[in-house]
């Protein structure tokens, strides 16, 4: 089932909020995550097991480095829930 | 032939701990690798640890944190008739650490063995000896929890040096009545599929971990254990007054905490002036938190070890 760019947006927003206490309305598709939302190398690792729960993709510990933006994240979830 | 016998349970008697003089704090760690206190809070959790004297070895650790224990249990150190000793920085591989330990403490003769099981240890070794005194092998047995990380530790690492200390911990465990338990069933594992996540090499070299998968094992794997090892104890998370995980991680310790679903729970935090001491982490934890008044007599904790192997281990106690 593949889901919107606004759909992984949206949901990505919700698991950010609750993981690294940033609102959800800063989490827009060009902020960075460790310069414009200050999220860490292990808050992302709590980010990916959420958004494995969420989005039932995968994104695996060597994966986490090339995911600099939510863009990339959004990228990511869509290219492979399209091809599970 | 014929069998013992044995204990219907076994319970703990007594804690004890030892922590070396030495304050390590940030600032310090600053100073020899490119980090800072903020950084240091913000990832583990730790704002200082003990570090051993160049002279202090494990066994001095564990003797004294073992001397403790046996003291407030009010036994004389003949009753002891088995000394497990969790490390896995032994100072040598023979003879164990625990022969020794026993020998240095006045206990004549007692079966000792070292069981390593990394940050799982301690739980090991609890529960090994809960099953001696049910079966009968043994009546009091000693358990401690010793290490000197900091031996071990790439000083230029700054990924690692800042996590690891040194200490000791131990408890006291005699028989029980049956309805008077206070070590429940215990729920263990491994995964070997893990071993490069966490590792020494060898005699030569130092700790190497994989932050990053080991904070995404911790932080999924763990908590069902916790919770089965309630289940088999009969004893809901609400009724805890108390969870022990290993000082690992502060945000590890918090983010099972909030998957445990017991707030009443005080969480140790240990970690904040002890650091991450592996098999010592935990009674350390159990007897600091006793001796500040923090536990009572007769209060439920839920302890669970984890780590390099990856090995794990949980289980509920009575504080005594």
């Amino acid at each position: 089932m593949a889901m919107t760019q606004e759909e992984i947006l949206a949901g990505l927003g919700e698991i950010i909020d609750e993981i690294a206490g940033v609102p959800a309305s800063e989490v827009t598709p060009e902020k960075s995550f460790v310069d414009d939302l200050d999220i860490d190398s292990l808050s992302m690792v709590e980010i990916a097991v959420a958004a494995q729960d969420k989005f039932g993709v995968e994104i695996p510990d060597e994966q986490l480095k090339d995911l600099k933006t939510v863009q990339d994240v959004i990228d990511y979830v869509g290219r492979a829930s399209v091809s599970a | 032939m014929r069998i013992h016998d044995g204990s219907p349970g076994a319970r703990i008697l007594a804690f004890g701990e030892y922590q070396p003089a030495k304050v390590v704090t940030n600032d310090d760690l600053a100073g020899l690798v490119d980090t800072s206190d903020e950084w240091i809070r913000s990832r583990v959790g730790i704002a200082s640890r003990r570090l051993a004297a160049p002279d202090e070895t494990v066994a001095d650790m564990a003797v004294a944190a073992a001397g403790k224990a046996l003291a407030a249990s009010g036994l004389p150190a003949g009753d002891i008739d088995l000394v497990i000793v969790a490390t896995c920085t032994p100072e040598t591989l023979i003879p164990n650490t625990a022969a020794v330990v026993a020998t240095r403490l006045g206990i004549a003769a007692p079966g000792a063995y070292d069981l390593n099981a990394a940050c799982a240890g301690f739980c090991y070794a609890l529960a090994a000896a809960s099953d001696a005194v049910r079966a009968g092998s043994a009546r009091h047995v000693l358990v401690i929890g010793a290490e000197k990380l900091s031996q071990w530790v790439d000083w230029t690492d700054r990924s690692t040096c800042i996590i690891f200390a040194d200490g000791a911990g131990a408890a006291v465990v005699g028989p029980a009545g049956a309805g008077e338990a206070g070590i429940g069933p215990v729920v263990w594992g491994s995964d070997g599929g893990m071993a490069d996540k966490i590792y020494i090499k060898d005699r030569d070299s130092f700790i190497v971990q994989d932050g990053q998968a080991v904070f995404r094992w911790a932080t999924t794997a763990l908590h069902p254990v916790a919770a089965r090892a309630c289940e088999e104890a009969g004893v809901e998370p609400g009724e805890l007054a108390a969870f022990v995980p290993h000082q690992a991680n502060l945000r590890i310790i918090e983010a099972l905490a909030r998957r445990l679903g017991a707030p009443q729970a005080k969480v140790a935090t240990d970690i904040v002036t002890a650091g991450n001491t592996s098999s010592a982490s935990i009674p350390l934890a159990l007897a600091r938190m006793t001796g500040r008044g923090e536990l009572a007599s007769g209060d439920k904790a839920l302890l669970i070890g984890f780590g390099a192997g990856v090995c794990y281990a949980a289980q509920v106690i009575t504080i005594p």
